[in-house]
Parts: C-alpha cells; sequence; structure tokens
C-alpha cells in the first residue's frame, strides 16, 4: 500500500501520544483523553454496522460490559498478561457480535435494536446475579505494579487505547473504502435489492457485526483497570450506549471520520463540561446534542460541512 | 419453600402485576403497534408521571390516582406537540427509522438527566391511605398498593378498547397504519388522526405513572427497566391490538411474579428481555398476532 496521507497521521497520532506520556506528568489529563478515545473507539465500531449498513445497535454497553467483564473474570482466575487478556475480551465480544448478525436474519430494523437493547440488559441481569463477578455490589480490580515502560499505569492505559482507536479507524476506513463497504451501503439503502444483486448480505452483515462487537469489547477490557472498580450500573451505563449513538449522529455517519469527528467534538465538550461545570450536566449536553443535531443537521458535521463548501462553490461560479 | 398457597398468591399478585403493565403498554401499544413510532421513551414519559403525582401528592396531598387522571390532558397535549416535532423533522422527510430511533432515544435521555438534575437519584413515593394496608379474602392476599393500580388499569384498558372501537376516531387510528390513501378517503386527516393517537398514548402515560409510584418508590432510571417489559409485551400481544396487549401484560406479571417468588426478585428483569428475544427469535408476529 502506498504511503498517503492517512498513514502518515496515524504515525504523527502515535509519535505524538508516546511524548504526551513523556512530557506530561499531570494525570488529569491522561484520565480525560482516555475518556474521549474509550468514546471514540465505541463510535468508530458502532458505526461499522450502524452508518455503514443502517442496523441500529442499542446495546453498545453490553458488548462493551462483556469485554470489561471477561478481563475481571480472567485476571481473578487466571491473572493473564495484560494483552492476552485484551484479546481474549475482543474475541468473546467478537463472537457476541457475531450472534449479533445471525440475529439481523430475522430481525430487521426497530426489531433489531430492541433485540440489542434486550441482549445488554439481559447480560445485566446475569452479572447482577453473578457471585464471581461481584454481583449488584461491584467489585475491585488492583492495577499491577510494574507498568512497562511507562511513568505509571495510567499512561500505558492510555497508550493501549490510543492504538486501539487508530486501529479501530484504521479498520473502519478500510471497510468502507473497500468492495466489502460497496457491499455494506447497498445493505443499507435497499437490503432487498443488494440480495437480488448477488450481494452477499449476510457475510457482510456478519464482518460488520463482528467488527463492531470486538472493538467494543477491546474499549471495555480496559475499563475494569482504568477504573479499579467494577459495578454493572458503570460497565452497562446508558451514557456508554448514548454516547456510542450519539457521537457518530453529531459527526456524520456516511463516512468513516464523521464518528472520529463526532467523538473528538462530543468527548472534548463533555471533559471540559465535567471539569468546569457537573458530570450531570454533561449528560444532559449529550442528550440535547444528540436531538438537536438528529432534528436540525442530520448529516451531522461532515453534512453541516458540505453544505458550506457546497454554496461557497455556488457563490464563486455565480 | 414450595407451596400451593404461596404459588396461588404469586399467580395473585401476578395478575395484579400484569394489570398495571397493561397500563404502561398500553401508550406503546398505539404509537408503535398502530403508528408505526417507535417510542422508546415511553417508560421515560411513565416515570414523569410518577414524579408529577410525587409533587403533588407531597404538596397538597391528592390522591395519586387522581393526580394521574388529572394530568392526562397536560400529557395528551405533550403528545400532540411530540408528534408535530417527529412529524416535521423525520416522517416527512422519510427519515423515520434510524433518525427517529435515535430522537426518541435521546429524548428518554434528556427527560432522565432533568429528572435526575431535579431530585436527584433517590427513591421517591407517594402517600396515600390505603398503602400499606391488604384485604385478605381466605388464603388469598390483595396489598391495596397493587389492587389499586390494578382495577385503575383494567380501567383505562377498557376505556381505550371502546375508544378504539366505537367512535370514529378509534377506527380512524386503527386504520391510519395500514391504509392511509383509503383513510383519507373516508374523511380522516391521517396527520390528526396520529396526533391524537399519540396524544392518547402519552395521555396513558400520566395515568400509569401515578399507578407505578403506588406499587413502587421510584427513582428517575427506574424507566429503562421497563423498556424491555413492555415491549415484550406489546410484541408478544401482536403489535397494536389492545386486548392482544392485556392478555400479554398479564402473562408477563404472572410469570415475573412466580420467577421473584421462586427464584429471588433480581431475575425478574430479565424474564421481559428473555421472553422478548424468544418471541422474536421464533414467532414475531406475537401470540395474539396474525401470522
Amino acid at each position: 500500500m502506498k504511503l498517503d496521507k492517512f498513514w502518515i497521521s496515524v504515525v504523527v497520532v502515535l509519535v505524538a501520544g508516546f511524548a504526551f506520556t513523556k512530557l506530561v506528568d499531570n494525570e488529569f489529563y491522561f484520565f480525560a483523553t482516555y475518556v474521549v478515545l474509550q468514546g471514540l473507539v465505541m463510535a468508530v465500531a458502532w458505526n461499522i454496522l450502524g452508518g455503514f449498513t443502517g442496523y441500529v445497535n442499542f446495546g453498545s454497553a453490553g458488548f462493551f460490559a462483556l469485554g470489561a467483564y471477561t478481563m475481571v473474570a480472567l485476571n481473578k482466575a487466571f491473572g493473564l498478561p495484560l494483552p492476552v487478556m485484551v484479546l481474549i475480551a475482543g474475541t468473546l465480544s467478537g463472537l457476541l457480535g457475531l450472534g449479533v448478525g445471525y440475529i439481523s436474519l430475522r430481525l430487521k430494523g426497530v426489531y433489531f435494536a430492541i433485540a440489542t437493547l434486550a441482549i445488554a440488559l439481559v447480560l445485566e441481569t446475569v452479572v447482577n446475579n453473578s457471585h464471581y463477578l461481584g454481583g449488584a455490589a461491584g467489585t475491585y480490580v488492583i492495577q499491577p505494579k510494574e507498568s512497562f515502560i511507562f511513568d505509571n499505569y495510567i499512561e500505558l492505559l492510555f497508550m493501549f487505547m490510543l492504538l486501539i482507536a487508530v486501529v479501530a479507524t484504521a479498520v473502519s476506513r478500510y471497510l468502507s473504502a473497500s468492495r466489502l463497504g460497496m457491499g455494506l451501503a447497498a445493505v443499507r439503502d435497499d437490503e432487498v435489492a443488494a440480495e437480488c444483486m448477488g450481494v452477499p448480505t449476510l457475510k457482510l452483515k456478519l464482518i460488520s457485526t463482528t467488527t463492531m462487537g470486538i472493538f467494543m469489547g477491546l474499549a471495555g477490557s480496559l475499563f475494569p483497570f482504568f477504573v479499579t472498580f467494577v459495578d454493572p450500573v458503570s460497565a452497562f451505563s446508558l451514557l456508554i450506549a448514548v454516547n456510542s449513538i450519539a457521537m457518530p449522529m453529531i459527526g456524520g455517519t456516511a463516512v468513516w471520520y464523521g464518528p472520529v469527528i463526532g467523538a473528538l467534538v462530543l468527548g472534548v465538550v463533555q471533559e471540559t463540561a465535567t471539569v468546569t461545570i457537573s458530570s450531570e450536566l454533561n449528560l444532559l449536553i449529550v442528550g440535547v446534542m444528540l436531538v438537536g443535531f438528529i432534528t436540525m443537521a442530520p448529516r451531522g458535521i461532515v453534512g453541516l460541512y458540505e453544505d458550506y463548501k457546497a454554496k461557497r462553490k455556488g457563490q464563486n461560479n455565480g | 419453600m414450595f407451596t400451593p398457597e404461596l404459588l396461588l398468591n404469586a399467580v395473585v399478585a401476578g395478575l395484579m402485576l400484569g394489570s398495571f403493565y397493561a397500563a404502561v403498554a398500553l401508550g406503546l401499544s398505539i404509537t408503535f403497534g398502530q403508528l408505526d413510532i417507535v417510542n422508546i421513551a415511553h417508560p421515560t414519559f411513565v416515570i414523569l408521571g410518577s414524579f408529577v403525582a410525587y409533587i403533588i401528592n407531597e404538596n397538597f396531598g391528592l390522591d395519586p390516582v387522581l393526580i394521574g387522571v388529572l394530568f392526562m390532558p397536560i400529557f395528551y397535549f405533550i403528545g400532540t406537540t411530540l408528534y408535530r416535532v417527529y412529524y416535521a423533522s423525520f416522517e416527512r422527510t422519510g427519515q423515520e427509522s434510524l433518525s427517529g430511533l435515535a430522537f426518541f432515544f435521546g429524548l428518554m435521555f434528556i427527560i432522565e438527566v432533568v429528572l435526575i438534575l431535579t431530585f436527584g437519584v433517590d427513591y421517591r413515593l407517594v402517600e396515600a391511605d390505603y398503602i400499606g394496608q391488604t384485604l385478605h379474602l381466605g388464603p388469598l392476599d390483595f396489598p391495596y398498593r397493587m389492587l389499586v393500580p390494578a382495577i385503575a388499569a383494567c380501567i383505562v384498558t377498557g376505556a381505550v378498547v371502546l375508544y378504539m372501537n366505537k367512535t370514529f376516531m378509534g377506527k380512524a387510528i386503527l386504520a391510519v397504519s395500514q391504509d392511509r390513501l383509503a383513510l383519507q378517503l373516508m374523511g380522516a386527516n391521517p396527520l390528526q388522526v396520529k396526533r391524537i393517537a399519540l396524544g392518547i398514548a402519552i395521555a396513558t402515560a400520566a395515568l400509569a405513572g401515578a399507578l407505578l409510584i403506588i406499587i413502587q418508590p421510584v427513582e428517575p432510571s427506574v424507566g429503562r427497566m421497563y423498556i424491555g417489559r413492555i415491549f415484550a409485551i406489546v410484541v408478544l400481544g401482536g403489535m397494536g391490538s389492545i386486548s392482544g396487549t392485556f392478555l400479554a401484560a398479564i402473562l408477563i406479571g404472572v410469570v415475573e411474579s412466580i420467577i421473584s417468588t421462586f427464584y429471588g426478585p433480581s431475575w425478574a428483569p430479565a424474564v421481559g428481555f428473555g421472553i422478548l428475544l424468544l418471541t422474536l427469535a421464533i414467532r414475531p408476529q406475537g401470540i395474539f398476532g396474525r401470522a
């Protein structure tokens, strides 16, 4: 593959992230950026299904929590190295994604959306009743002492999440640009017509749901070590589900960089609001921005920008 | 552990609980079943109704059921306004599927957060003379905090069934999702019909909310537990059939009650979603729906 602007910026982002851990001491910045990046991974993952194929997933928090609780269980049972556990967590939620993909065979539109919500709540009930995972009361996770080449554990988690975010974005970009992406768009626009034209819709949907599941699980997998205390309320938080829908919707669902823009904008606004005003108000901001964008700018920031460019062009020509 | 008396009481409690669920699911049965509007914010409107009942009851000592009835017109107005926004933003442009869903999801979130900001996450409850008392009939117990909501729920469900079947507007609501053009030829304006229908749906949430807070203390995020439950009821009931919704609600109420009596209440929330997933997978048209 030839070296284009995207891969250069990937390298720049990773190097800048690494430099960030070496130059900045204040741990707050790593907490804040970690949360933004976690939102970004969730948003990009949601968009791989929701934006590309039009299947709405309301149960993002379920995938996220599956990743998180897999880590809790693995850590408690075997205490494996972090990357190994992360890969297992991603694989498990990828499998859940695969299962969800098969559901899409029978359930379209609204029914699919509600089924995903149902899966998340069933998982939550199971965790609530699982003594081993801490049940409704939650459980503590102890951060390992050594933190590889970083000064402390939060910097390591930050860098790990940055890596996941970059990989997720690259995969999402690849999916949307390839032949596969065209097939996914065909599923979104008219699934029956696509099937008739020989597009392997089931295969495409399965790839899409599995990829979504993997990345949501990866986003959740680091969560226990990040917060060190996991309970169902935080792992299955409604905010996670709302954010993963709101970020792509605000950024623009049609293109791969839409959720990235949305996640950065909404994530920064949220983190700023949490610090300067209150964390409850930040929830309100998400809701209001989501509803505002859907009703007034359905194509998100990307759409607004394109309209603006088209208008400028029109003025120059006329 | 297991005694016939315990089972009998679990079933009776389930019947009362189920009747109440019918009142909550009623509004969704109209919006989702008949108008194809996926109002997942419906349970949140129910919670809004609970908090209205709480405020009025706390300050003026009115009976919660009465408050629910009194606030139905205001909720009706909220519903009709909501339809105007929904129509202008989504239905007119044909984007109701994805954007409409996300719209109601966002709306649910906003209402919930505003309630949390105003009242905090404490559980609130209402006061009335009959709450805490129980009617004993032989081996059966009828706590009034369950019995009163169950009766009120049956009345409101019956009223809606009568309205749908006997009045011109009710029949028009049943017809609107089936054949818009035919409806227009019969001299009804589909937009007006849908507006009224959504108004009625949200109005029932005012009463359902008042009933909910009689049954149990309420905090802002309680509504989420009801999403799966009432969607399960509406889908199981065959989408839009009000009497089907009622029967499905009773079924889920009884199953939940038995599960929580014999296995513990923390499993009860999974019942609705579990049944919903099974229904969607095996028989999407519902038990009482036509194939």
